[in-house]
């Protein structure tokens, strides 16, 4: 079992990774950070850069969480390869961060968050910043 | 030498319209040049359209911005994303991304800035000084010397082009049977028509370009997808030290020859000078081992030639009519829109449109100075817009574009058909652009071929009794027959140490 957390380099990345990091050491378990990115364009925003990544892996071994960083790419949509990754690593929970949305945002784009809240088959912890 | 059609040159640049223009482009260049896929010579294709409205120097204007603009733009890409935007930054990766690792990215960037302007600036000064000697010299050419030019164009485009020689040598012939499609100019006589009324004034040059070099860089583009999205680079302290630039002067330096004597060879353009120039810097330097680990002469040298290269390569066009590369194939289709031909009467007959563009480029160069480094992070965010919309819109613009040159759909049909040719030619290696080149030449050698034989009654031979078509002839010759000869000989003493440039690629 581990702890599966979805990060992208923002305040409400930021925000899940702590809670995540909380979890996985309440827990005596390994925590796995997803980043993933829509594939196509060859750059992305949402990809965490390699300092992010070396800032990640220092706080969980200041923690002493051992840690595995995943950065894929996925066609289609966030919320089916988080759920996907949650199968595949076994998670007992998914940590997730919220973003401010309004009603009709979510309407005319989705929300990813929604969709792992109402799809997922285990515990959902969703966090603020 | 008279200088004032340099100086009217200057007026006509200066108009407000042309200075937009200029900007346009150079900012259109800088963007394609930094995404990857879309070249100058596609992107010139799809805007042809575009330029019919405006006076022909505006138009050229912008189309000359928009190539040596690009040559700024690959540049970038190269350096923060090992993602080569243009072929002639793909050199630059290798040092540039080097740098960029050790976070000195904002070195690279600037002294491919500096290098470019360096570059651009001592080529245009050089074609200034040359192109009036080149074109009063070409101004004795008859037919005889045109056949024997044309025909020397197209097979040193076929030979030094990217991909496989025979293949380029096919794609050529292609080019210039479909330029016999359509009336015959002597007889009258109706030739690959089919009797469709839509074909017997033969093909015209638009749908071709932007059919091969448009929409079937599109396609070929569609199959490519980024599966390792990077994370945006941050750019700090664009300028380069003092060291630095000592280090990269004299590869600068070096840079703008070999650029610039590259750039006028037909067939030698951006790409090929960018890589002569980084093996050159690699083999003068005193230590060879630095370069790859972020050597400043390995991005100093090749940025400076491509963009020397990518102005010089206007003096063949601007001053023979022969399109240097396929780039200038296009800008040549774009002038005969214009109703101009070029050729070697341009300087004397069109001195504005002539000083006009060779003058606008000095104020480019100036603008993608200033522009280049401090928008490096604008330019950088294209990259996240996704091939899946950026794809549509082209396909769009293009379609549109092309009905509006003449409200024809027939002409539609022909880009959708030549871009189909184009997607397969580049799966299957073959280099649309060798085609586009022979295309644009066919109608000149043809017209010049049999108006020499008229005047030779017939007798080929007398081609090489004039000087001009003569040296031109025995040159072609050389070229066409110098593969084999080598083979010949390397056959008889194998094991020839392997070329430095193919080492490279």
């Amino acid at each position: 079992m581990t702890v599966l957390v979805g990060y992208v380099p923002t305040p409400e990345g930021e925000a899940a990774f702590a809670a995540a990091l909380a979890e996985a050491r309440r827990r005596a378990e390994p925590l796995v950070v997803l980043n993933t990115a829509r594939s196509g364009a060859p750059v992305s925003a949402d990809v965490a850069s390699e300092d992010a990544v070396r800032r990640l892996t220092d706080q969980a071994g200041q923690a002493g969480v051992p840690l595995e960083v995943r950065q894929e790419s996925h066609s289609g949509d966030a919320a089916d390869e988080v759920l996907r990754i949650a199968t595949e690593v076994d998670a007992s929970v998914i940590v997730i961060g919220l973003r401010r949305r309004s009603a009709v945002g979510k309407l005319l784009m989705g929300s990813a968050a929604q969709r792992i809240l109402l799809d997922a088959d285990r515990p959902v912890l969703s966090v603020k910043p | 030498m008279d200088f004032a059609p340099v100086l009217d040159g200057f007026t006509v640049v200066l108009e407000p319209t042309n200075l937009l223009y200029c900007l346009i482009g150079v900012v259109v260049g800088m963007l394609v040049g930094v995404l990857p896929g879309l070249g100058p010579a596609a992107t010139i294709a799809i805007l042809l359209p575009v330029t019919i409205g405006v006076e022909p120097v505006t138009a050229i204007i912008m189309l000359a911005g928009i190539f040596y603009g690009a040559q700024y733009g690959g540049t970038i890409t190269s350096v923060l994303l090992k993602l080569p935007g243009e072929a002639s930054s793909v050199v630059t990766v290798f040092d540039g991304h080097a740098l960029a690792r050790q976070g000195k990215a904002g070195t690279a960037l600037g002294i491919a800035a500096i290098g470019s302007f360096v570059g651009g600036t001592v080529s245009i000064l050089a074609l200034t000084l040359l192109a009036p000697v080149v074109a009063g010299f070409a101004l004795d050419f008859g037919p005889p010397e045109y056949t024997a030019l044309a025909l020397l164009g197209i097979l040193l485009v076929a030979t030094v082009s990217s991909g496989g020689r025979l293949k380029a040598v096919v794609a050529a012939c292609i080019g210039l049977l479909l330029a016999t499609v359509g009336r015959d100019a002597f007889t009258g006589g109706e030739r690959f028509t089919f009797g469709n009324l839509n074909l017997a004034d033969g093909l015209d040059f638009v749908p071709i370009a932007m059919g091969l070099f448009g929409l079937g860089e599109i396609l070929y583009n569609l199959e490519e997808r980024h599966t390792r999205v990077q994370a945006p680079a941050a750019v700090a302290n664009v300028w380069p030290s003092r060291a630095d630039l000592r280090q990269s002067s004299g590869a600068i330096g070096r840079g703008s020859v070999v650029g610039f004597v590259l750039g006028i060879l037909p067939g030698g353009g951006a790409t090929l000078s960018s890589l002569a120039a980084y093996a050159m810097e690699k083999r003068r330097s005193t230590t060879p081992e630095r370069f790859g680990k972020g050597a400043v002469e390995g991005v100093a040298g090749p940025e400076t030639a491509n963009n020397a290269a990518a102005t010089s390569s206007f003096i063949p066009l601007l001053t023979l009519g022969i399109p240097a590369n396929a780039t200038m194939a296009v800008i040549f289709g774009a002038l005969l829109i214009q109703g101009v031909q070029p050729g070697p009467r341009l300087v004397t007959d069109e001195p504005e449109l002539f000083w006009g563009v060779v003058n606008s480029m000095y104020i480019g160069n100036i603008l993608l100075l200033i522009m280049s480094i401090p928008l490096v992070g604008l330019f950088v965010k294209i990259l996240r817009v996704r091939p899946a919309i950026l794809a549509p819109i082209t396909v769009l613009i293009t379609l549109v574009g092309v009905y509006t040159v003449n409200n024809n759909v027939f002409d539609i049909v022909l880009v959708i058909v030549f871009g189909i040719l184009g997607y397969l030619m580049k799966k299957l290696g073959f280099e649309p652009g060798p085609l586009v080149l022979a295309f644009v030449l066919g109608a000149l050698l043809e017209d010049s071929l049999r108006r020499s034989l008229l005047i030779f009654d017939g007798d080929a031979f007398q081609f090489f009794t004039r000087p001009i078509s003569g040296t031109l002839l025995v040159i072609f010759l050389l070229v066409a027959l110098l593969p084999t000869i080598r083979t010949a000989l390397s056959r008889r003493r194998p094991a020839e140490q392997p070329d430095d440039t193919e080492e490279l690629v």
